[in-house]
Parts: structure tokens; C-alpha cells; sequence
């Protein structure tokens, strides 16, 4: 592919890391922050407006078509977007990064077999890749991380790789070599502290990518299964209500999408600062 | 060049025969093929049925074997809630996703290249900045959350257009242009940094030298040279728009092959899933293919440093 290298003018920073630190904070207090409970239903308070009072309930952001608070639901489901994408991100850079330091260590048929799967997946619609992924092990919050991590880990594989290979030449990697350190402690020990800041760049600029996947796929209905509520699942509702009730889908929307603008501002400014070799 | 050609096209076979492996492997990931065909409530002699039936009773190299061989001859196996060949089937719904992939391509390009344009040759200015601005929201924006809001705005508050199915051209717009906004971030910030990149050379200095005006160089020079990169990455481009209509098909009731992919999950008809994410592959393969070649037809240094990934 064509790299694509361009220097990638980007809103200020400041705005994003409050917006950023505001749903962390949402998700992790979520019990704490939601007015009601996530999943008790009103059936007298269906579709209720936003600012509407319903049999002693409040809606701020109005009413789902069960009766169920659209702002506790959105609270709690900020915490299973962030839970996914933080778990994928982990699982798909802990594997990525292992293989493509192995590739570049071991080199000959290891390191060939290796980044020839890489090219393989990277060539295949990420979107297309975790459908056929979810069609075979089934929709759930559980697959969808196992889905990421697999679909996901050439990307973290390949800059691993490449930095890896800058480095192993190294004359204190020879040393260490020398003074008898194994494999595992000489990419432990010594390769990845020099190779972490390219990896933690992708890690950013893939996390608003996990979130929108987990909200896609559960969008389409192969994701985080209802009652659970997930931003995608609740704007998938939203767009059968769209007619009569305009605000199920709207604020989940709004809030996936300030998480991911924010997350791609910052991770755009990371890679700006570390730079070099990250995509 | 023809050992470039032959060498890309190799590349591009392995990375088709590598999709094809991965689906296969990934089918049997979870050790038995058969439970992704049955409905949920077969007994354990249906199914033992089914695996005689479908040949996965026959050792796993000779059925590999029996996949590749049926893919090169374009055989996709059947469906399994329908009954008729997978290829049938996607050949019916493949006109909607080309006709909907074509439509966003317009809006992308229509919308993305004179957005781009501008922001490269007045770069300072504040309408630039605020372009900039939109150009990089448009990348957050999920499709699904796009395309809801279009059929709020246009279709239900407005009335104008038809928020679902595909019934005339006009079931096209809404669709079009929430698949198109993403490409369109993508087509306006090449554009705008081909132009950056082509406004300090010499020939531009030269042409205003001669007393052309500051349009027509412009016009006649800057956007000429500025067309290659943009070319390159609209067949990028494409795949992605292909890919992206899964969703966007979802929000709009398109009959195209991102519904019929969902259809296809929910009916649990694995081997249409599975042919139409191998149709994806493939596209996404071959437009990958056409963009390097593109890009090496016009600038030689591509290919005589012989790495075009």
C-alpha cells in the first residue's frame, strides 16, 4: 500500500483531553453517575421526550421503547466501549508485538511465515474480517475483544517488527547477547523498552478504531448482546425509532463520536511527538 | 516494467491464496464446520448427515484441496438456507453495492476534491482552517450515526428523500452520501497535501514568471501534477467504500451485499458470509494491485526501488 506519510494538520489538543478524561471518568463511576437503573423498564414511560417526567421518573435525555433511562443506559454503555476497546487494544498489541519481535529476532522461515500472515490479514477489510470472525465463534462482549484481538494484532506486528530490526544491530543488544541473556530477557529486557513508543502510538490511533468497531458490530447486531447496553446495540434501536423518537439514536451517536474525535486528536499529536516509522 | 507487473501480480495471487487459506482455517476454528451450517435444533444424526453429505467427513488436506479448487473455478458452494449456488446469489445483490459504492465515489470526490483544493492553494486563510476543521471530524464520524441523522434530517424532518430500500434513484442519495463523507475526509486531505506539495516548484514559479495568472496556473498546471497521488488512493479508496457499505446498507435497508451479509449471519448461511467476505478480499486485493500500478506507471522511482508495499 501506498504509505500514506502526510503531515496531518490537527485541531488543537486541549479541548480533547478533558472530553477524553470526562468518559473515563463516566465509565468508571458509571453506578455512582446513572440517575436509574440501566436496565428497569417503564412500560408507561415509553419513548418518553427529553426533560419529560414519567410515573415519578425523570428523563434527561428522554426514554428508550422499554421505558429504560437513555442517559443510564448511555453512562453504563460508555463503560462497555471503553472495557472492549481497552481489552482488544491490549490483547491485539501484546500478541502483535510478541510476533513481530520474534519475526525480527528469529528471522529466516519464523520471520518469513510470520510477517507473510501479517500481509495476508492486513490486506482483508478489517470490517469483512471481524464478520466472518464473528459468524464463526457468535455474537457476545467476550468474542467481540477475541475478534479484535485477532483481526487487529498485524498492525502492532509490523511496526514491532520494523523497529525491532533498527534496533537488534544495536552494539549494547550485542553485549547483551555476549553476557549470556536469553531470548525471552533480551526482548524482554532490552528490545521493548527501545520499541515501546511506536507501539503505544498505534495503540492510541487503533483504541478510537476498537470503539467504533465494537459499536459497529454491535450496531449490526454481532456485538454486545441486549439487554447489556452498548452505544452501537442503543443507536441500532434509535434508527427504528428514528421516526417518532429522534434523541434514542442521536446521543449515543454524539458520544461515540467526541470519544473517538478525542482519542484520534490525541493520538494524532503522540504520533506528531514520537513519530517515525509508526504507521 | 514487465518484470514489476509480474512481480506485483504474484504478490497479489499469494495474498488471494493466503484470504482464501485464512477462511477455510477460520471456518474450522471451532473444530466442527457443521455446527455453523445446521439450524440450532438438529439432532446429532442430522448433523452427521450433513458432514457425509457436504464431504466434511473426508480428510481436512482433501477438502482444502476441494476449496481451492472449486474457488478457481468461481464456485462458491451453496447457500444453505436457499439452496443455490453462493455466486448466484451474490451476483443478484452485487449491482446494488456497486451502484451505492459508485454514488458515495461521486459525493467523495464531488464534496472531498474541491474541499482539498482549497485548503492546499489558500492554506492560510480562515475558511481553510475551518474546512480543515470539518475535514477531520468527518474521519470520527461513525457511518452508522451519519446515515441516522441524514434519515432524521432529510428523510423524516424534511420529507425530501426515501430513508430506506432501493426503489428509485432518488432511495440512492441519502445511502450515497453517508458512505461517501468518510472518503470524502480521506480525498480532501490528499488533495490538499498534493497541491502543498506542488506549489513551491519551480514550474509553478516559471508559468507565473511567464505572466499566467495565479487561477489558470492553477488550473493548468498545479491540479495536473496534483491528479496522481489522488488517483492512486481513489482505487484504495473503493475497497474501502466496499467495505463500509456492510453498515451503511444496514442503517438504509439496501439490498446490496452488506445487508445480504447480515441476513446471511442471522440466517446462520455461513457459506454466503464466507463468499462475500472472500469477494471483499479479493476486491480489496485487486484495487490495492491497480493503485500500486497506477503509482509506478507515473513515477518510475516506485519501481525501479522495486518496493511498492
Amino acid at each position: 500500500m501506498i504509505a500514506r506519510t502526510l503531515p496531518r494538520p490537527r485541531p488543537a489538543l486541549w479541548p480533547f483531553i478533558p472530553i477524553l478524561a470526562g468518559f473515563v471518568l463516566v465509565a468508571v463511576f458509571a453506578p455512582l453517575i446513572a440517575p436509574h437503573d440501566p436496565d428497569a423498564q417503564n412500560l408507561l414511560g415509553r419513548l418518553k421526550a427529553p426533560g419529560t417526567t414519567a410515573r415519578d421518573t425523570f428523563y434527561l435525555l428522554g426514554s428508550d421503547e422499554l421505558g429504560r433511562d437513555l442517559l443510564s443506559r448511555i453512562v453504563h454503555g460508555a463503560r462497555i466501549s471503553l472495557a472492549v476497546a481497552i481489552a482488544s487494544v491490549v490483547a491485539s498489541g501484546i500478541i502483535g508485538t510478541a510476533l513481530g519481535m520474534v519475526a525480527a529476532l528469529r528471522g529466516g522461515w519464523t520471520g518469513t511465515i510470520i510477517m507473510r500472515v501479517v500481509d495476508i490479514v492486513l490486506s482483508i477489510p478489517p470490517i469483512l474480517l471481524a464478520i466472518i470472525t464473528v459468524a464463526v465463534l457468535g455474537p457476545g462482549i467476550v468474542n467481540v475483544v477475541v475478534v479484535l484481538a485477532l483481526t487487529r494484532w498485524p498492525r502492532y506486528a509490523r511496526v514491532a517488527y520494523g523497529q525491532t530490526l533498527s534496533v537488534v544491530t544495536m552494539p549494547y543488544l550485542r553485549i547483551a547477547r555476549f553476557t549470556g541473556a536469553g531470548p525471552v530477557r533480551l526482548l524482554w529486557r532490552h528490545v521493548l523498552p527501545n520499541i515501546i513508543g511506536p507501539i503505544i502510538v498505534v495503540a492510541t490511533l487503533e483504541f478510537g478504531l476498537m470503539v467504533l468497531f465494537e459499536a459497529g458490530l454491535s450496531f449490526l447486531g454481532l456485538g454486545v448482546q441486549p439487554p447489556t447496553p452498548s452505544w452501537g446495540s442503543i443507536l441500532s434501536t434509535g434508527r427504528n425509532y428514528v421516526s417518532t423518537a429522534w434523541w434514542i439514536a442521536t446521543f449515543p451517536g454524539l458520544c461515540l463520536f467526541l470519544l473517538v474525535l478525542s482519542v484520534n486528536v490525541i493520538g494524532d499529536t503522540l504520533r506528531d511527538r514520537v513519530d517515525r516509522g509508526s504507521d | 516494467m514487465a518484470a514489476f507487473l509480474a512481480a506485483r501480480l504474484f504478490q497479489a495471487m499469494i495474498a488471494l491464496w493466503g484470504v482464501a487459506t485464512l477462511v477455510f482455517f477460520l471456518a474450522r476454528m471451532t473444530g466442527d464446520p457443521v455446527l455453523l451450517l445446521a439450524p440450532e435444533n438438529a439432532t446429532e444424526a442430522d448433523l452427521q448427515q450433513l458432514r457425509v453429505s457436504l464431504g466434511f467427513d473426508r480428510p481436512l488436506p482433501v477438502q482444502y484441496a476441494d476449496f481451492l479448487a472449486g474457488l478457481v473455478q468461481g464456485d462458491l458452494g451453496r447457500s444453505v438456507a436457499q439452496g443455490v449456488p453462493v455466486a448466484d446469489i451474490i451476483a443478484a445483490r452485487l449491482p446494488y453495492t456497486l451502484w451505492l459504492a459508485g454514488g458515495a465515489l461521486v459525493v467523495a470526490l464531488g464534496l472531498g476534491l474541491p474541499a482539498g483544493i482549497y485548503m492546499g492553494v489558500r492554506r492560510q486563510s480562515r475558511g481553510a482552517k475551518a474546512l480543515m476543521a470539518l475535514v477531520y471530524a468527518g474521519q470520527s464520524l461513525p457511518t452508522f450515526w451519519s446515515g441516522i441523522l441524514l434519515i432524521l434530517v432529510f428523510g423524516i424532518t424534511l420529507g425530501w428523500l426515501p430513508t430506506s430500500g432501493a426503489r428509485s434513484v432518488s432511495s440512492m442519495i441519502l445511502p450515497s452520501v453517508a458512505l461517501g463523507l468518510l472518503s470524502m475526509a480521506t480525498f480532501a486531505r490528499i488533495a490538499r497535501t498534493s497541491i502543498l506539495d506542488e506549489m513551491p516548484k519551480l514550474y509553478v514559479r516559471a508559468a507565473r514568471a511567464r505572466g499566467l495568472g495565479a487561477r489558470a496556473t492553477v488550473v493548468r498546471h498545479v491540479l495536473r501534477n496534483g491528479a496522481i497521488p489522488v488517483i492512486s488512493v481513489a482505487a484504495l479508496e473503493i475497497a474501502n467504500l466496499l467495505a463500509g457499505a456492510v453498515i451503511v446498507e444496514t442503517v438504509f435497508a439496501w439490498p446490496g451485499l452488506g445487508l445480504l451479509t447480515v441476513q446471511s449471519i442471522n440466517a446462520r448461511d455461513f457459506p454466503v458470509v464466507q463468499g462475500v467476505v472472500l469477494l471483499g478480499a479479493a476486491a480489496a486485493i485487486l484495487l490495492n494491485l491497480v493503485a500500486d500500478l497506477l503509482y509506478s506507471a507515473v513515477d518510475p522511482r516506485i519501481r525501479l526501488g522495486g518496493r511498492a508495499t
